[in-house]
């Protein structure tokens, strides 16, 4: 886990990829919510795919699969781990 | 030189501390979650093993095609044409089966009535009136229903709807509303006061609002029958071979107007009266479960499919009975149910319905499983219907009293753009808390119906079609 590179917005990531939250710029509702579902500073994060259309991304977080739209996951810095591979 | 210490009150020193807390708005309880679940994280892998991830790699590939770029939406209209396929092929028997028990009993009932002596307007009202159209109302409806609740509660036991609101979503987000409408709308094919409640899935106000308004755009099942029943007799029937597909076709057709006419409207919505910029959208798409068998036929028998139809035998019974009052009260020449039909007529005629197409869809008010059976009624009323039990007989009630195949796509198309039911309506109240809302709820879809069925039957009429 010691890859620790740059810090990206979540919605950058492409499918395989697999990163670390670092912060949530979000607020209100939607911030309590992605609170709620385990997305928390330190959570590894992985990008599964996208939806047929582009838009809203699937990530596997603590072993369940979570669709965000891009303007969401922009919204979440993350850190991009090289090793990822194995972490999650 | 002492300079003077500023005496800090302990409000002050209260508020200076306040501004910094501000300043950092949400990273103490960002902390506090992140340590919960660091916690929880311990202790499950203590106690937890976990195994191979093969599940994972099934639903992996699953979801590669499910929601692939080539598959994806394909499959969706593939499963749609197939669900409806199974559903009228395999309710066509069945009904017939039914029509003809049913109707046969009522042979029975008269006889019976005849013996005991009871006067013949007791008999007309119950036998004629309650009994014949609680025959219909089940012949027409149960055997669809009987297929399609099953199949539908398959689909979500095996949790493919999720996806379908994962791959809808991008469209949604263009018309401004959310992408769990889809889902909403999925709880609406079995019924739309359920698709209303189903409506508390979205977060956001502005778009459940936008999701409750237009959740009548889908056919609900009560809806179902109408148009099986005429798009067999008009449009189905005309291919002979290939019957059971083409009507497939036809119905699917009209379930993606529906839903196209669901995005033009929240679109519409979105720029007028519910005002806004699309919110966020969280949506767990849970992995795949193999269906338990028994809870599906449990659910989709007892609890759908026997629920729905009692509630239209309810309402049907006692709408039968009036309807045969009306229909042999005589003032002057005409039956009282005539001259209402002759009353609406003209605007009837204007929209390439007639007058008792509309009248039974004003009934329909109650229930929507009651607007063929009812309109039947009104057509048999004066006249006497010999063969009960097929296509074709009903085919010549409705010709006989002027119907054409504009007729028949107007009906189709009013069947799917009208006034939800009362229930749907209650329930509309029950979710927004406001007469407004449920005013607008009545008169969005019914007025799309209208100008859609106006501007097609004059472009018919125009163009000398028919």
């Amino acid at each position: 886990m010691k890859g620790a590179e740059r810090i990206d917005a979540l919605a950058d990531l492409s499918p395989g990829s697999v990163c670390q939250i670092v912060s949530l710029e979000l607020s209100g509702l939607l911030r309590r919510r992605i609170l709620d579902l385990g997305i928390v500073p330190g959570t590894l994060i992985r990008c599964i795919r996208r939806g047929p259309s582009g838009d809203p991304t699937a990530y596997l977080v603590r072993e369940t699969l979570i669709a965000l739209r891009s303007e969401d996951a922009a919204q979440i810095s993350v850190r991009t781990l090289l090793n990822g591979e194995e972490c999650i | 030189m002492c300079a003077m210490m500023p005496t800090r009150s302990l409000s002050e020193v209260w508020s200076e501390a306040e501004i910094v807390r501000r300043s950092y708005p949400n990273s103490f309880s960002d902390q506090m979650v992140a340590d919960i679940y660091g916690n929880v994280e311990q202790i499950t892998n203590n106690v937890l093993t976990k195994q191979g991830s093969k599940r994972y790699l099934f639903d992996q590939k699953l979801d590669d095609l499910v929601t692939s770029k080539r598959f994806g939406y394909p499959l969706m209209l593939l499963l749609l044409v197939i669900v409806f396929w199974i559903t009228m092929a395999g309710a066509n028997v069945p009904s017939r089966l039914l029509a003809s028990g049913l109707f046969a009993f009522q042979d029975q009932l008269t006889l019976w009535f005849q013996w005991i002596g009871t006067p013949s307007w007791v008999h007309g009202v119950l036998v004629l009136g309650v009994y014949r159209t609680l025959a219909w109302v089940i012949a027409v409806m149960l055997p669809p229903m009987a297929i399609f609740f099953p199949l539908f509660t398959l689909l979500e036991d095996s949790g493919y709807l999720p996806r379908i609101a994962f791959n809808l979503d991008h469209i949604f987000k263009k018309a401004k509303a959310c992408g769990k409408q889809s889902l909403t709308m999925c709880m609406g094919f079995g019924c739309n006061a359920a698709g209303v409640t189903a409506c508390r899935i979205i977060d956001s106000p502005r778009e459940r609002l936008i999701a409750i308004l237009t959740n009548s755009f889908v056919p609900c099942n009560g809806r179902f029958p109408t148009l099986i029943v005429v798009s067999s007799i008009f449009i189905g029937g005309a291919v002979a071979p290939y019957t059971g597909l083409v009507n497939a076709l036809v119905i699917s057709g009209l379930i993606l107007l529906g839903i196209a006419t669901t995005l033009l409207i929240s679109w519409l919505l979105s720029l007028t009266i519910l005002k806004g910029e699309p919110s966020s959208l969280v949506l767990e798409l849970p992995s795949y479960r193999r269906p338990q068998l028994g809870s599906v036929i449990y659910r989709s028998i007892l609890d759908r499919t026997l629920f729905v139809l009692r509630r239209a035998v309810l309402i049907a019974a006692p709408a039968g009975g009036v309807i045969w009052i009306l229909g042999n009260i005589y003032i002057g020449q005409q039956s009282l149910l005539t001259s209402l039909g002759q009353a609406l007529n003209p605007f009837g005629q204007l929209f390439g319905l007639d007058g008792f197409i509309l009248m039974a869809f004003i009934l329909g008010l109650a229930a929507n499983e009651i607007v063929l059976p009812i309109l039947l009624m009104s057509y048999l009323s004066t006249g006497y219907l010999q063969d009960f039990t097929s296509l074709e007989g009903l085919r010549s009630v409705l010709v006989s009293n002027g119907w054409t195949w504009l007729t028949a796509i107007n009906m189709m198309l009013f069947s799917l753009l009208h006034w939800p039911c009362s229930t749907t309506l209650l329930t509309t109240y029950k979710e927004t808390g406001s007469k407004k809302w449920v005013l607008l709820s009545f008169l969005i879809p019914t007025m799309t119906g209208l100008s859609v069925i106006f501007i097609f039957t004059q472009c018919v009429r125009f163009l000398g079609l028919v």
